[in-house]
C-alpha cells in the first residue's frame, strides 16, 4: 500500500487530478449549504452577466442560478456516472470472466458479441435506447452501462485466460475448491488491478456520454445536469456565453482528472509498463 | 488467392451477421418499449391519423403473429424499406439519401483533418520526448481528448462567429445567395470549416497520442538501432523506418473510429445546423418520429461496417505478415 501511494504519488497530474476530484465532491455533497435554494428556483432576473448581483456564475434564460445549476449538476452527474460504471463494471466483469474461465462455445458467444458492440456506433445506440424506451435516471444508466461494457469484458477476459494456467490456481482445482471459489478467491483478486485503471476512465467516458445523452434533451426531464444546462444554452449562445462556458468547463476539470487518475493508477499498479512508457 | 476469396467470405459473413442483430435489435427494442409499436413508429404527431395507423398495422402485420410480423420487417429491411415517416411525408430511406452526402462530406473532411493533424503532432512530440514541445503537444491532446464534443463546437461559434465574426455559426451554406462554381465551394468550405475542426478535434488528439506511444515503440527495435548505427541522420530513421511501421495501429484505429464520427456527427450537425442524417435524426428525436431515428441507426451502422471491412481488406495489404483467417 506504502509503495503503491510513493508510486501514484510520483506522477503529479495523477495528484492533482484527486485534488479536483475531491473538490468536484465536495461541492456535491456541500450544494445545499452553498446554495440553499433549488437549482430550479428563480433566484434573480433573467440574463444576469457573471459577478454581477451576488450571482457569481450569472443567471439563465428564466433568472435562475448557474452556480446552483453546476453545484446540484455535480452531484447528479457524479452519481449517474458512478451508478452506470459501476453496473457496467459488474455486468462487464462477470461476463469477462465465465467468457475467460470456461472457454469453448460461451466464450465463442460472448467474443462475437463484443465484437458486434464494438463495431456499431455506439453512440447512435444510446441515443435509440434512450429516446425510444422514455428518457429517466433508469433508462440513461441503463444505455451507459449497455455501451460501456464491452471492453471491459474483453480486458478481464483476457487476464482470466493467462491467469487460469498459473499455478496456484491449479493448486486451487486440485485441492478441489469449486469453480466459483476459484474464480472469486483465486483469479478475480488478481486480475484487479486493470479493472481499477479501466474503471477510473470508465467513470470519465460516462460522464462524457451522459452530458451528451442531455444537451440532445434526452436527460431526465427532472435532472439537472451539467449536459442539460449547456442544452439549454445553445439557443441563447449569442446573449449569454457564462451559461454554455461554465457547465462546460465542469465537465472539462472532471474528465480531464479522472484520466489523469487513471493514467497515474496504471503507472502505479502496473510498474513494468510504466518503465516502459517513459524510456 | 483461393485463401483470399475465403477471407472475404468469411468477414463479408460477419458483417452481415452484423447487419442482421441491428434489424433484429430494432425490431424487439419498438416491441419492448411502453406502448403500441404502431403508435410508436407513428411518432406523436401520426398517432391522430387513424388511417396511418391502421395502414401502418397491415404493412407490418401488427395483427399477426410476432414470427410473421419479423418476417416482413426483415423482408422489409433486405430490400433497404425502412418504413415512412409520417411527419415528413416521405419514406424514410429516401430522406436519409437526401441528407448522407452532407455527413459524408463532413466525416470524412474531419477523419483526414484528425489523421493528417494528429499524426503530425504525435511524430512531433515523439521526436522531442521529454522536452518542452513534447509537453505541449501532449497537453493539447489531453485537453481534446477530455472536452465533450458538443462543447467544443459551441465555444468554437462563440470565438469564431460570435466575437471575431470570421466564419458562419451554422448551415451548410448562406441561406439566400445563388452562388455557383467556384464561390459555391468556397461558401460551403467556409461552413464545414468549424463543424469539421470540432468533430476531428477528439480524434486528432487520439491519433497524436497513439502515434506518440507508437513511434516510442517501435524506436526501441533492433532494426531501428541498426539504421542508427549504420550512421543515417535521425529524421532519415524516423520518417523511413520507424513511422511506416508505427502507423500501422494508427490505421487498424481507422476502422474502429469510423463508428464514434458517425456519432459525433449527430452531436456537431445538431450544434451547427448541418444538413446531415445526424440532423435528421435530431429533428426526429424530437418530433418522436421513431421511423426515421431506428433508420438513420441501421444505414449508420451498415456504413460503419462497410469501413470495417475496407479497413480490415486495406489491413492485409498494408502488412502481408497478416495471416488470413
Amino acid at each position: 500500500m506504502k509503495d503503491f501511494l510513493h508510486a501514484f504519488c510520483r506522477h503529479k497530474g495523477g495528484v492533482a487530478g484527486v485534488i479536483v476530484i475531491i473538490a468536484v465532491a465536495g461541492l456535491a455533497l456541500a450544494a445545499n449549504w452553498i446554495f440553499p435554494h433549488d437549482p430550479w428556483e428563480i433566484v434573480n432576473a433573467p440574463f444576469m452577466p457573471p459577478m454581477t448581483d451576488d450571482t457569481l456564475l450569472g443567471t439563465d434564460t428564466l433568472g435562475r442560478d448557474i452556480g446552483a445549476g453546476i453545484a446540484y449538476g455535480a452531484r447528479l452527474t457524479l452519481l449517474l456516472a458512478a451508478v452506470s460504471t459501476a453496473v457496467s463494471i459488474l455486468f462487464g466483469v462477470s461476463v469477462g470472466a465465465i467468457s475467460g474461465f470456461y472457454g469453448g462455445r460461451v466464450d465463442q458467444a460472448v467474443v462475437g458479441f463484443i465484437e458486434l458492440f464494438q463495431t456499431i456506433p455506439s453512440f447512435f445506440l444510446a441515443v435509440v435506447l434512450v429516446a425510444i424506451l422514455t428518457p429517466s435516471m433508469t433508462t440513461v444508466i441503463f444505455a451507459i452501462a449497455v455501451v460501456s461494457w464491452p471492453p471491459l469484458a474483453r480486458l478481464v477476459r483476457a487476464e482470466f485466460m493467462s491467469l487460469k494456467n498459473r499455478e496456484f490456481v491449479q493448486a486451487a482445482m486440485l485441492a478441489g475448491q469449486s469453480n466459483a471459489r476459484i474464480i472469486l478467491t483465486q483469479i478475480l483478486p488478481n486480475s484487479l488491478s486493470p479493472v481499477i485503471v479501466s474503471g477510473s476512465l470508465m467513470v470519465a467516458s460516462a460522464i462524457l456520454l451522459e452530458s451528451a445523452l442531455s444537451f440532445l434533451g434526452l436527460g431526465d426531464p427532472n435532472a439537472m445536469t451539467w449536459g442539460y444546462i449547456i442544452g439549454a444554452s445553445r439557443s441563447v449562445l449569442r446573449d449569454a456565453w457564462w451559461m454554455s462556458v461554465f457547465p462546460g468547463v465542469a465537465i472539462l476539470l472532471t474528465v480531464l482528472s479522472l484520466n489523469l487518475i487513471g493514467e497515474a493508477l496504471n503507472d502505479a499498479l502496473n510498474p513494468k509498463l510504466a518503465r516502459k512508457r517513459t524510456t | 488467392m483461393k485463401k483470399i476469396g475465403k477471407f472475404l467470405a468469411s468477414r463479408l459473413f460477419k458483417s452481415v451477421l452484423v447487419l442482421l442483430m441491428i434489424a433484429l435489435f430494432n425490431f424487439f427494442l419498438v416491441r419492448a418499449a411502453p406502448g403500441d409499436p404502431a403508435e410508436i413508429l407513428a411518432g406523436q404527431s401520426g398517432a391522430v391519423d387513424a388511417e396511418f395507423i391502421a395502414k401502418l398495422r397491415t404493412e407490418f402485420g401488427l395483427d399477426r403473429p410476432m414470427i410473421v410480423q419479423l418476417g416482413q420487417y426483415l423482408k422489409n429491411v433486405a430490400t433497404f424499406d425502412l418504413g415512412y415517416s409520417y411527419r415528413q411525408q416521405a419514406p424514410v430511406t429516401s430522406l436519409i439519401a437526401e441528407h448522407l452526402p452532407a455527413t459524408l462530406l463532413l466525416t470524412i473532411t474531419a477523419f483526414i483533418f484528425a489523421v493528417a493533424a494528429g499524426v503530425s503532432l504525435g511524430t512531433q512530440a515523439a521526436l522531442r520526448v521529454g522536452k518542452w514541445g513534447d509537453t505541449v503537444i501532449t497537453t493539447f491532446s489531453m485537453l481534446a481528448y477530455a472536452t465533450p464534443l458538443f462543447w467544443v463546437g459551441l465555444m468554437l461559434v462563440l470565438l469564431f462567429s460570435v466575437k471575431l465574426e470570421w466564419l458562419p455559426a451554422f448551415g451548410y451554406q448562406t441561406v439566400g445567395a445563388q452562388f455557383t462554381g467556384l464561390a459555391h465551394v468556397m461558401d460551403v468550405a467556409r461552413h464545414l470549416l468549424l463543424p469539421a475542426l470540432t468533430l476531428g478535434m477528439f480524434y486528432m488528439a487520439v491519433y497524436a497520442r497513439l502515434t506518440r506511444a507508437s513511434i516510442l515503440e517501435v524506436s526501441q527495435l533492433d532494426f531501428v538501432k541498426t539504421a542508427r548505427a549504420k550512421g543515417l541522420s535521425e529524421r532519415t530513421v524516423i520518417t523511413r523506418h520507424v513511422l511506416r511501421n508505427a502507423l500501422l495501429p494508427v490505421i487498424t484505429y481507422a476502422g474502429i473510429q469510423a463508428g464514434g464520427l458517425i456519432g459525433g456527427s449527430l452531436l456537431v450537425e445538431t450544434v451547427f445546423a448541418w444538413p446531415g442524417i445526424g440532423r435528421l435524426a435530431f429533428d426526429a428525436l424530437l418530433q418522436r418520429d421513431y421511423s426515421v431515428l431506428l433508420g438513420v441507426f441501421f444505414i449508420a451502422s451498415l456504413i460503419v461496417v462497410i469501413v470495417n471491412l475496407v479497413t480490415d481488406i486495406l489491413y492485409t495489404v498494408v502488412d502481408p505478415r497478416i495471416e488470413l483467417k
